[in-house]
């Protein structure tokens, strides 16, 4: 054993109430194939997938059922065989609340698998290949964020990443899905890190695991043992504190390394997965398994067998809970995630998407109730425990008075909306809420801001386009105006005047030739008018 | 005495000289300040305010022909922008505009398009598709909502919807304040 690494500390962060003895000792369970799957077109961050399948088309396990529209988007894959009943809008966790494009399965029960393509030996492979094959598996993010992993491990030609982490810190309360996962799939979870690190051909490896989670920090020091090649490879164990599972907390705690304000972790050099998303990498690749299921801890005091569930993505909220020996007691509300950052669902319809970690459902009284905010006392509290070194206080009087140039000074940005300012706030303010409502509304001026400018330019080229085309009108008059004075003044013969004279001269031969042909006859009166009738016409349009 | 005047005459003379070639080198095109206020215009080229247009509106500001408040498309929100750029004084919405209207598009129902192509011809930012006798339709992402386009139609046909919201453009609401505190009067006071 080597002796224990040099570990750091973010500013702030918050000891809670872990809540997490109700699910982490008891096995996962495998949920049922739901009765309807409900699959969201957007599970990750960038352009929704766009539908590849029709109404009624039958659809395998694993088959792509919508392709990545655009750079920043991944495909999505049914999770079980069955029919596709319905394409449209329908209610998604969403803190909205808004319904958005949806595939729906009904499942056979044959639960057949479409041809897999496993990989024999990655190594085979060039970084770029397992990169498509990640895309391809679907996979994105699976701590929270949903960003699709194919571009994290796609640091750019100028960057090389020293250092690859895997996030076992699972911070937040009530949640043990990853927990679970290590202690049950810790070879999966290698696995999956020895793909990361060699499409990223990063030099050191390093796991974080709170020290709260000690079985499944011991799983995975077993199962690296275990593996042939996993020098350079380090299990740390880390302070439990939230919130250490922040990508950038981690890696402060881990290399002592601070990624800059509106920075990414590349930019020290550091690339960061979570522990699912790697067991998922590792399936994709070794198994040709997409992301199609995933572990969800359904726990709280409103669930009857609170446990971790694996489930099929898109199967509703209902089903899993149901499994789960249903609710019990008063149910206070519905939410995916955790306590801290999770959002409040509108009904348990919503689906299990790739990036739900858990399904709270906490009793009445279960958590503390929002009580009336007071007005701000400047105890500084919030300032003491923020992760990222905020002032939350002066950004919640500049996003309180709309004044969001001011939060931009200060960095409202870099806000994780971990809700540690929340959390101790003597005054109950909802400073997560008003952070949250001043990042929107500025992402929603800088699209008017673009929108405007592209108004302009397409004004601006209509009114050039406008004086072309008088321009040019004017100037085809002009010439045209031009040649008829030339011709008037030229004596040169008009064409219409010449087109009269020949047809007067076809009339006298014809006239000619009438006589001729009569001869000595008298000349029929009758003969002669048509032609008459021929020059009249000719002289009138003259 | 004469020196004195010569020595200010061909001062003078070579200060204006310097002046008169920085004006010509350093000459600038057009009125910067203007260029300012239409940046800050949301450019939906509606007409609302009375000039043909943002950058018309932009110089009358500029010049200081037309008022801050005309902009109806930019509400509350543009007023603030330029009361704050140009140093006066922010007041409400002019004109009859009760307040901010919701976004809007304009949208042509197909059935009835007759293919004349007068909205083809109000549209300020050629969002319109279409060609005589061929039936026409608005690119939403293009169009800014001024409605130029609804008074020529000869069929009535473009009716102007407001723009559904989805995940990507929904807002995060400020936060409630019906739970705030509200200050109470000491128990003593309550006597009278």
């Amino acid at each position: 054993m080597t002796k224990p690494r040099k570990l750091w500390r973010f500013h702030g962060g918050l000891h809670l109430p872990e809540h997490k003895q109700e699910t982490c000792h008891q096995p996962s369970v495998k949920a049922r194939i739901p009765t309807r799957l409900i699959l969201p077109l957007q599970q990750h961050i960038g352009q929704p997938a766009e539908p590849v399948v029709k109404v009624g088309d039958q659809v395998l396990k694993g088959q792509v059922v919508a392709q990545p529209s655009g750079y920043v988007s991944v495909p999505i894959h049914a999770s079980t065989s069955g029919v596709v009943t319905a394409i449209g809008e329908f209610p998604v966790p969403h803190p909205s609340g808004l319904p958005a494009p949806c595939i729906v399965i009904e499942p056979d029960g044959k639960d057949e698998w479409t041809e897999r393509h496993p990989v024999a030996d990655y190594r085979q492979l060039a970084p770029a290949e397992v990169r498509n094959l990640i895309r391809a598996g679907g996979i994105v993010g699976m701590g929270g964020a949903g960003f699709p992993t194919f571009i994290k491990l796609d640091p750019g030609p100028d960057k090389t990443v020293e250092t690859l982490i895997l996030n076992g810190a699972e911070c937040e309360p009530y949640i043990t899905a990853d927990d679970r996962l290590m202690r049950e799939q810790p070879h999966e979870v290698i696995g999956g890190l020895m793909i990361l690190r060699h499409a990223l051909q990063a030099r050191e490896c390093l796991i974080g695991v709170e020290d709260n989670k000690p079985e499944a920090y011991a799983a995975l020091l077993e199962a690296l043992r275990a593996h042939p090649d996993g020098d350079g490879i380090q299990v740390v164990q880390i302070p439990t504190l939230y919130p250490t599972g922040g990508e950038k907390q981690l890696i402060k705690v881990l290399t002592g390394k601070e990624v800059p304000s509106r920075g990414l972790p590349s930019d020290v050099g550091v690339v960061c997965q979570n522990v699912a998303t790697a067991a998922a990498i590792y399936r994709c690749i070794t198994a040709g398994e997409p992301l199609i299921s995933r572990l969800v801890t359904v726990t709280g005091q409103g669930v009857a067998q609170p446990r971790n569930m694996e489930a099929l993505i898109g199967t509703p909220v209902r089903e899993l809970i149901e499994q789960c020996g249903g609710y019990a007691g008063e149910v206070e509300k519905l939410i995916m995630g955790g306590p801290m950052m999770g959002i409040t669902l509108p009904n348990d319809t919503v689906p299990i998407t790739k990036t739900t970690n858990c399904v709270l459902v906490p009793a009445r009284g279960e958590l503390p109730a929002p009580q009336p905010a007071t007005p701000c006392i400047r105890c500084g509290e919030c300032m003491r425990v923020c992760p990222t070194n905020l002032l939350p206080q002066q950004i919640y009087w500049h996003a309180r008075a709309k004044d969001f140039d001011k939060a931009q000074d200060y960095n409202l940005f870099d806000c994780i909306e971990c809700g540690c300012c929340a959390y101790v706030c003597q005054s109950h303010i909802p400073l997560v809420q008003y952070f949250r409502f001043a990042k929107t509304e500025i992402r929603a001026q800088e699209h008017e801001r673009k929108k405007a400018e592209l108004a302009r330019k397409r004004h601006e080229s209509r009114v050039e386009r406008l004086e072309r085309e008088k321009a040019e009108r004017a100037e085809r008059l002009r010439q045209k105006k031009e040649a008829a004075a030339a011709t008037t003044a030229g004596g040169a013969p008009d064409p219409k005047k010449a087109a009269i004279e020949a047809a007067m001269e076809r009339v006298r031969a014809k006239r000619a030739a009438a006589q001729a042909a009569a001869g000595g006859e008298t000349s029929n009166p009758a003969q002669q008018e048509p032609a008459a009738a021929e020059t009249a016409q000719a002289k009138e349009t003259g | 005495m004469l020196i004195a005047v010569l020595a200010l005459t061909i001062l003078s003379a070579l200060f204006g000289l310097l002046l008169g070639y920085a004006a010509i080198r350093f000459k600038v095109e057009a009125d910067p300040i203007a260029d300012k206020i239409d940046a800050l215009l949301p450019q939906s080229q509606c007409g609302q305010c009375g000039y043909p247009g943002c950058r018309p509106y932009a110089e009358a500001i500029a010049k200081g022909e037309a008022d801050i408040n005309l902009c109806v498309p930019g509400g509350d929100a543009t007023v603030v922008a330029l009361a704050d750029l140009l140093g006066r004084d922010a007041k409400p919405l002019g004109g009859d505009q009760a307040g901010p209207k919701p976004k809007m598009v304009a949208f042509i129902d197909e059935q009835q398009c007759i293919g004349c192509t007068l909205c083809l011809q109000a549209c300020p930012v050629d969002a319109i598709l279409g060609a005589a006798k061929h039936m026409h339709t608005v690119i939403r992402s293009e169009c800014t909502g001024c409605e130029l386009c609804v008074a020529p139609c000869p069929v009535g046909c473009i009716t102007m919807v407001p723009l559904e919201q989805t995940l990507a453009t929904w807002k995060w609401p400020y936060p409630a304040e019906t739970t705030s505190w509200q200050p109470q009067p000491p128990q003593e006071c309550v006597q009278g």
